[in-house]
């Protein structure tokens, strides 16, 4: 069997850090019978023959009952055995078959109620609208009066479960909304199902001819199907990019006053207690460097791309990874005060266009509902005025809620955003949120942040081709053990390459590595370290990295963030659109001047704090400007909760990503630009169809009025403004634009590489 | 007239046990994973389901 895991894809990505194994027992959940179950996300599983490798190396590890792979959310189930503190080594099994896997907190997602109450509202709405209908063709065929009666009232028994039960869906909505003396499309909807059921059943009490329990539960079904598939593709990029990179541990390792080590849950952190960060681990709390050496990479806290040394007495905020050396730690605040909560803090009052922005459905509903409760008024008024007969007057007002109510309107929206979400899936982009694609359409500048963004994050040697294969070679087998960035990224640039053995290779945390081949000494690292004589290498130009033989030069390596795949693409095409690019980075001036230098971006601002990002964003809010944020990192969450609408790609840290209203998988930056022209569609086909909504209603409403609608007439003109509306949304295509590379293959399923990385 | 009596509440009868077939696949998690369903049929080691 072929397994398609591709292991060199993989190279250049940092291993999972280790897992204690008393983190595994501590977010594992309790099934009684000493069983415990542990989710583990496995971003790497995309086909049958992964679930095979997976599930056999799980269930082939000691202690482990079963393990369940479930592809639609890339997760494996593991149900083990507890045994003393013993904790099958899950996370080991499924790395050495080339699967990194990650741990997955119960608590970020359980069983999603909402669906499963909207599938059966569905099923149940599906059964009473088909059967009903059924009866009604012959009804309307010309049954006699007995049959007829006969057939109304089991089409009323039929409908009863369905109003009450499938219809308390909108009820629900359109309650909250009045409550909050707002109007929502589900006003509408309720008040034209309840008054359509109301009269038929009455109408049926007095063996009258016409009923219109087949229109309301018909109703009932179509509007579900558009609410179900905007849950389950809201759902589906929710679960797909939840629970990869965890920023903060579910606990620490605590030293004790006689040295003893434990590992607590991070609640139970106090200040001034020691922690221990091995090496590879992230940082839980906020604190003070007590002893040790290391360089700890701030990427996703701060946005500085090079990693940073750090020495007793410097000061550490949690979320930073510990790169090269042990650390210990003097907690200076409990987990709640750490650097991460109050980025959280600061994302909640930043709250910006989000809660201000009224989704479109619900504007057309607040003009739309009043005009037709007024129409239906005014048709009772006038047919009491002129025959003064009140149950003719009541079903004619009736028949008009029924003719308007708002069947294509409540598809209009929902049903084009349901097929722009599944064009940008097919590219690899997640919409977090309906509303987003609105929101994106309006906007007009985007801030773009560098490190993760415009960038990738992963540094890469970008001198490999005038480097000697023999340096080269030494160098990777120095740097195979270690993982910071700028030795990965040289063991990456070796590739395969037979490794040099050497010896003693031991790590100099902040300086670099030192290795022995018989008597000669090799060192890679700062030149200053590593060479014997003072050196001259100007290190603006990213990183410089020197092998050293006995503190004589072998080779230099030139180390740099290398852009994004389709980064200046994007930048050119959004700035053809009209849309003013920036960015706004947390890193050194000379990096970010670099790069908007290369890219053609005039305005840039760097060194930025979280706050600095937000007080940018608000200075364009106040000049009227809608801005698209694109951030990734910890130090970007605040920004991209207050921007219009906001962008992430899926290496950003988990709270990045769940402020973000889009989440693209790929690496190609294109995805910005795509994601625009595919809002700005949507919304002009969002517009044609209430345009074709006003239109049928401008056409039915007279009818209604006229007092000619029967039963026949309305079901005809409802499925069939229904279907123009679900016809118009689906001719959303793009050009064929040119496939980026990244994209290559199985763009909609393919595994999201990428996410791999962290 | 006569045979509607027993075709209607046959026909209501059967589309209620679909309807009792779909809710009883939805309780015991059948809808949960539909892309690894879809797989999971290539896959030759497989003959009855694990409990």
């Amino acid at each position: 069997m072929t397994c398609c895991a591709p292991a060199d894809a993989r190279l250049e990505f940092e291993p999972p850090s280790p897992i204690a194994p008393e983190e595994i027992l501590l977010s594992s959940r309790d099934l009684g019978d000493g069983m415990r179950q542990t989710d583990l996300s496995v971003p790497g599983v995309h086909c049958g023959a992964c679930i095979a490798a997976v599930e056999k190396a799980l269930r082939g590890l000691d202690g482990v009952a079963d393990a369940r792979v479930n592809l639609s959310t890339r997760r494996v189930a593991v149900r083990w055995k507890a045994d003393g503190s013993k904790v099958p080594d899950m996370i080991g099994a499924l790395a050495r078959i080339g699967y990194p896997a990650h741990l997955h907190s119960f608590k970020a997602d359980e069983s999603d109620p909402q669906l499963s109450r909207l599938l059966k509202a569905l099923a149940l709405a599906g059964f009473c609208a088909m059967n009903i209908m059924l009866l009604s063709v012959s009804v309307w065929f010309g049954a006699d009066a007995g049959t007829r009666q006969a057939f109304h009232i089991i089409s009323a028994i039929l409908a009863l479960p369905a109003v009450v039960y499938s219809g308390g869906i909108f009820y629900a909505s359109a309650w909250s909304a009045l409550r909050h003396g707002r109007t929502n499309m589900d006003v509408p909807i309720s008040i034209g199902v309840t008054l359509a059921f109301g009269l038929s059943l009455y109408d049926t009490m007095l063996g009258s001819e016409h009923a219109y329990f087949d229109a309301a539960t018909t109703l009932l079904f179509f509007l579900l199907i558009g609410r179900t598939l905007d849950h389950v593709m809201r759902e589906r990029a929710r679960s797909a990019v939840s629970g990869l990179a965890r920023l903060a541990p579910a606990g620490a390792t605590i030293v004790d006053a006689d040295g003893t080590r434990r590992y607590v849950p991070l609640a139970s952190v106090e200040p001034g207690a020691l922690v221990f960060v091995a090496p590879g681990e992230r940082i839980a709390v906020d604190g003070i460097v007590e002893t040790g050496r290391s360089d700890l990479d701030r990427s996703l806290v701060s946005g500085e791309s090079a990693p940073a040394p750090t020495y007793p007495g410097g000061e550490v905020q949690a979320g930073l990874l510990n790169l090269t050396g042990p650390l210990t730690i003097r907690a200076t605040s409990r987990a709640e005060n750490s650097f991460l909560a109050q980025m959280v803090r600061l994302m909640e009052a930043a709250e910006g266009g989000r809660a201000r922005y009224r989704r479109l459905a619900d504007r057309a509903a607040a003009l739309y509902s009043p005009v037709v409760h007024s129409l239906a008024a005014l048709a009772f008024a006038g047919w009491f005025v002129a025959t003064g007969d009140v149950h003719l007057s009541i079903t004619i007002a009736i028949s008009v809620l029924i003719i308007t109510c708002p069947c294509a309107l409540g598809l209009a929206v929902p049903i084009v955003q349901v097929m722009a979400a599944r064009r940008l899936f097919e590219r690899g982009i997640m919409v977090r949120d309906g509303s987003g694609l609105e929101r994106l359409a309006e906007i007009d500048a985007v801030l773009f942040d560098k490190t993760g963004v415009l960038t990738l994050g992963q540094p890469r040697l970008t001198n490999a081709d005038s480097i000697p294969r023999s340096a080269l070679s030494i160098a990777a087998a120095l740097a195979a053990g270690s993982r910071h960035p700028a030795a990965r990224a040289i063991a990456a640039a070796a590739g395969r390459a037979p490794l040099v053995m050497l010896e003693d290779i031991r790590e100099e945390p902040g300086v670099g590595l030192e290795g022995r081949a018989g008597s000669d000494i090799y060192r890679l690292g700062r030149p200053e370290w590593a060479l014997r004589e003072k050196a001259d290498d100007g290190s603006e130009e990213g990183t410089i990295v020197v092998l050293s033989k006995n503190g004589a030069r072998l080779a230099t390596f030139e180390i740099e963030d290398c852009m994004r795949p389709g980064a200046a693409e994007a930048v050119r095409q959004l700035a053809g659109r009209g849309l003013p690019v920036e960015i706004v980075s947390g890193d050194r001036a000379p990096a970010v001047a670099r790069l908007a230098d290369e890219l053609g971006i005039e305005h840039w601002q760097a060194s930025l704090l979280p706050s600095g990002k937000l007080a940018r964003i608000r200075e364009l809010g106040e000049q009227d400007r809608r801005v698209l944020m694109v951030g990734d990192g910890l130090n970007d969450a605040p920004a991209l909760a207050a921007a219009h609408v906001s962008m992430a790609p899926a290496t950003a840290a988990d709270i990045g990503r769940n402020a973000a209203d889009f989440v693209f998988l790929h690496e190609h930056l294109s995805a910005v630009s795509t994601a625009f022209d595919i809002a700005r569609k949507a919304g002009r086909l969002i517009r044609e169809n209430f345009a074709l909504a006003i239109v049928y209603n401008a056409l039915a409403v007279p009818i209604a009025v006229a007092g000619w609608v029967t039963p026949l007439i309305a079901a005809i003109a409802m499925s069939l403004s229904s279907v123009l509306v679900v016809a118009n949304a689906m001719r959303l295509r793009l050009p064929a634009a040119p496939r980026p590379r990244a994209l290559a293959g199985r763009p909609a399923r393919g595994r999201p590489a990428a996410v791999a990385a962290r | 007239m006569n045979y509607l009596v027993v075709l209607i509440p046959v026909a209501l009868l059967l589309g209620l046990v679909g309807l009792g077939a779909f809710f009883w696949s939805l309780r015991s998690g059948q809808y949960e994973d539909l892309d690894g369903a879809a797989e999971r049929i290539l896959l030759d080691d497989e003959d009855k389901p694990r409990k």
